[in-house]
């Protein structure tokens, strides 16, 4: 369900053509701001906008370096992916552990 | 770029030599109900004992589903399964991410078994299945998305 939501805020953030632009910037190379802007027909603080959007559906992700703000790809669609896996093998381990223990007692 | 793997480890009993044979082929008998991919409640999960094997689920119709193979078999101390279960917990010939086990002998007696699965940032693959099923248009976007997401 996760996943789903996170895909369907995505999808949304990349129906404007401007910023699905910007976002295809992103991902061809990590990219501040003013390389991200550099030939589009569209001012720097809306270029900002357009990243602020990207952010919040978890499709860029932005870190300092030195003066610059760098934006990148997020990962968080794969990170739904690890959560999930992380919480089923929790419960199988667990599982495992409390046959195994069972099968160790009745050897006992 | 690269995804942290999912570590996980649990200490039983039972020597590594035993743990090793419990994992691996007694799956079925542990492994959690409902949590499979077949359609129907497993009657077993079967590891074949060498590298190569199929890793599988059989139902009580006897009906097959196959989860991945054998990639390393080094009874006791090691067990490397190949998961080809994609996001949607179905099978992908075309998906592998690895699954190792390794089964330490405690000082005390009994066995961590540490299971780390990693290769995770391959969902990224799944991207464009994605994108074929939200219709078209946004394929070059999401195939992007991943090839990114893999770099």
């Amino acid at each position: 369900m996760a996943n789903a939501q996170r895909l369907s805020a995505a999808l949304s953030a990349l129906a404007d053509p401007t910023r699905r632009i910007v976002f295809e910037r992103v991902a061809e190379a990590p990219r501040a701001v003013g390389e991200i802007a550099a030939g589009l027909a569209v001012t720097r603080p809306a270029v900002s906008q357009h990243l602020k959007v990207l952010k919040e559906a978890g499709l860029v992700t932005d870190s300092a370096e030195g003066t610059r703000r760098i934006y990148r790809i997020d990962p968080r669609g794969i990170g739904a992916v690890r959560e999930w896996l992380d919480a089923h093998w929790s419960a199988a381990l667990e599982a495992f552990r409390a046959f195994a223990d069972e099968q160790e007692e009745r050897e006992e | 770029m690269t995804i942290a793997p999912v570590v996980k480890s649990v200490d039983i009993k039972a020597p590594p030599a035993r743990a090793f044979t419990l994992f691996a082929e007694r799956m079925g008998s542990w492994w959690p109900r409902g949590k499979t991919v077949g359609g129907k409640p497993h009657a077993d999960i079967v590891v074949e004992p060498h590298v190569g094997g199929r890793w599988y689920e059989r139902d009580e119709e006897g009906t097959e589903t196959p989860w991945g193979q054998v990639l390393v078999w080094e009874p006791p101390a090691r067990l490397v399964l190949g998961w080809q279960l994609d996001s949607s917990f179905r099978f992908d010939s075309d998906m592998l991410t690895e699954v190792e086990l390794a089964f330490v002998a405690l000082p005390e007696g009994g066995t961590r078994v540490t299971l780390e699965h990693r290769n995770l940032e391959r969902y990224g693959e799944d991207a464009p299945r994605i994108a074929g099923l939200v219709g078209p248009g946004w394929g070059d976007i999401l195939q992007l998305f991943a090839s990114a997401a893999d770099a």
